[in-house]
């Protein structure tokens, strides 16, 4: 069962990233990583962190895609034009690509002591504790500061968004009216 | 439950596809022509990255793996807001979105 | 219990469920058309069956034999994904309702749950922030300026309008401080409807945020701007026909229902009765388990007539003023009910 949902999910997510990389057009790139994004959902779900599994539908497929998705539409990006790119990619880009994938391919295949994902498996196997209950003492005690800090850096990031996107005496007529400046 | 619901995944097979989705991440950060497209190869670099935090927080049945993945979430929100909006500033001034024509501060 | 007896009683529950959700639906159709006929002082649909009750039947056979045209402008894959996408998400939510007495069936099964996980609630807010994508890919693959205009509008919408939905179900979960939907409803069921988290557990703030954003969530009067006909012609359906306009329709309903679910869940006691534990438990094992069933969808129900009756009064909002509400009035409101109801849990 479990070796079933792996290979399975795990060959959305490899086709989806295939299909990322071969779609010319935006939208069918962001619809691929969409569906790599819920797959790997589906692989935290498999390896025991539940909240994580959702917070990757909620955080990633249902708001950062959302906002790409919104983004192409908007800006009506059409098809890319393949062209060469820079010699650098091809010359120090690629090789440096395949040379990081063997080495990773060989430490995981030769590293000792790796084990194995069970089903049904949570961090603590104590009663009456589930990964939420874990997650949210080490996030709500001990990483407190870091959690607030975190939020603040969201803030930042949205007034940061407002003042980029915002134009200086917008010559767009606004057809919505949805601006309330 | 019975056997058929045990059968174990090693937890290698979970990394090697988070590096091999790393990969893809890259070769699409530098195939790809398009700015939008190359900022979803670096959020699919991201999310492999937050694959192996799961897995090994899951070999050592740690709960900081996971924490790792939460901050980063949250980080990747942000920056995905910031880069939208720039992504949006370059198309209004340049009027293009092909990388090929984004070279101002090129040398 | 076997893996096999396992996967067969879950079979059977998502085939019953389905049915069900499928048939509420239809007859939600009717009893909006029923509603708003009588409270603009008219009949509305009477001539098929006892009362009009077989309209949904010939409703449907009406969409499964008109004409499916795709107009040759729009992007086919993208056009022809995006009513599933928004079907599926209604329909897939229901998955993790709990919708009657715990533990009835054989050997402890749950028989009146799909699925009961310790994070139910995020559940059915993630699945629903995935409906967006229904409604944005129709606008863009139909090619229209109207659909585009629509689903450019209801993105934006539902995107707002889900941040207050979220924060004004915080409170209700620091009260229970569980996400696990059977868990809620447990804490707020001990002295029936004087512990309802709308009544005795103070968060009847938190309900009227989370009615407003749920009319915004499901695209209803009075926020029903990305269809709004007389600037839109149909929003982001405009070049749907047949089936695939019928789906668009179904989602739109199955959300009503799964947003009433919730809020049955969350505020209104679930499946317990509104007296409680006043009333002393009953001694048939049939009525044990229907009772429950019965209390949940009379609450369900009052809420869609609640929908309908909203829709048959209220105007329609202007852009700006929706947004204007969703986020100067709604979300301020949700963060200081989060405020003071961990004030009050904490100084208690």
């Amino acid at each position: 069962m479990h070796l079933i949902l792996f290979f399975l999910f795990a060959g959305f997510c490899l086709a989806g990233a295939i299909n990322l990389l071969m779609q010319t057009h935006p939208i069918n790139s962001a619809l691929s990583l969409i569906v790599v994004m819920t797959s790997l959902a589906v692989l935290y779900l498999l390896l025991g962190a539940e909240f994580l599994a959702i917070a990757q539908i909620i955080v990633y497929s249902g708001a950062v895609m959302v906002l790409f998705t919104f983004v192409v539409m908007l800006l009506n990006a059409g098809r890319e034009e393949r062209t060469l790119g820079s010699h650098a990619a091809t010359r120090v880009g690629f090789p440096a690509v395949v040379a990081l994938f063997a080495v990773l391919a060989t430490i995981l295949i030769r590293a000792q002591g790796l084990g194995a994902a069970r089903l049904g498996e949570g961090l603590s196997n104590a009663p009456g504790q589930s990964n939420l209950f874990l997650l949210s003492q080490v996030l709500f005690h001990d990483l407190l500061l870091p959690f607030e800090v975190t939020s603040v850096l969201i803030l930042i990031a949205i007034l940061g968004a407002v003042a980029l996107a915002h134009v200086e005496g917008s010559k767009i007529p606004d057809s919505e009216g949805t601006a309330s400046k | 439950m019975t056997s058929f619901i045990q059968n174990d995944v090693p937890l290698s097979w979970y990394l090697l596809l988070s590096a091999i989705l790393f990969s893809l991440g890259v070769i699409g950060f530098l195939i790809k022509r398009n700015l939008i497209t190359v900022f979803m190869s670096i959020e699919l670099m991201l999310n492999a990255v937050n694959l192996s935090f799961v897995a090994f927080a899951c070999q050592w049945h740690e709960v900081r793996g996971q924490i790792f993945v939460f901050f980063v979430m949250m980080v990747a929100a942000a920056e995905a807001a910031v880069g939208l909006a720039i992504i949006i500033a370059v198309f209004r001034a340049r009027s293009t979105l092909a990388v090929d024509y984004i070279d101002l501060m090129k040398l | 219990m076997t893996i096999l007896a396992f996967f067969l009683w879950s079979l059977l529950k998502v085939a019953v469920v389905t049915v069900v959700m499928l048939m509420g639906i239809a007859y939600t159709v009717l009893l909006e058309r029923k509603l708003v006929g009588r409270i603009q002082n008219r009949w509305g649909p009477s001539r098929v069956g006892p009362f009009g009750l077989l309209q949904p039947l010939v409703d449907g056979a009406k969409s499964f034999l008109k004409e499916d045209l795709i107009p040759t402008a729009v992007y086919r894959p993208v056009y022809l994904l995006a009513p599933i996408i928004s079907l599926g998400c209604a329909l897939i939510a229901i998955a993790v309702v709990p919708f009657g007495a715990p533990a009835m069936g054989p050997r402890g099964f749950d028989l009146f749950e799909i699925s009961n996980i310790n994070i139910g609630l995020l559940v059915i807010l993630g699945i629903t922030s995935m409906g967006v994508y229904g409604i944005a890919l129709a606008g863009w693959s139909s090619n229209n300026k109207y659909s585009l205009l629509g689903s450019l509008r209801s993105s934006a919408q539902l995107i707002s309008y889900e941040l207050a939905l979220g924060l004004s179900l915080v409170g209700v979960v620091l009260r229970a401080g569980s996400l696990n939907l059977r868990t809620i409803v447990d804490q707020q069921a001990t002295l029936g409807a004087a512990t309802w988290n709308i009544l005795g557990g103070g968060q009847i703030v938190a309900f009227f945020i989370y009615l407003m954003a749920a009319f915004a969530e499901t695209n209803r009067s009075p926020f029903d701007l990305p269809e709004a006909e007389s600037e839109l012609t149909g929003g982001y359906h405009t070049e749907y026909s047949s089936m695939k306009f019928a789906m668009f329709f179904m989602a739109e309903y199955g959300n009503m229902i799964n947003v009433g679910c919730v809020a049955t869940l969350l505020f209104l006691g679930g499946w317990t009765s509104p007296l409680g534990d006043l009333m002393p438990p009953l001694q048939s094992t049939l009525i044990n388990a229907l009772l429950p069933i019965f209390w949940f969808v009379i609450k369900v129900f009052g809420f869609l007539c609640l929908y309908v009756w909203v829709r048959g009064t209220l105007p329609r909002f202007r852009y700006d003023q929706l947004m204007n509400f969703g986020w100067r009035f709604l979300l301020p409101l949700a963060i200081l009910n989060i405020v003071g109801t961990s004030l009050w849990l904490a100084y208690r």
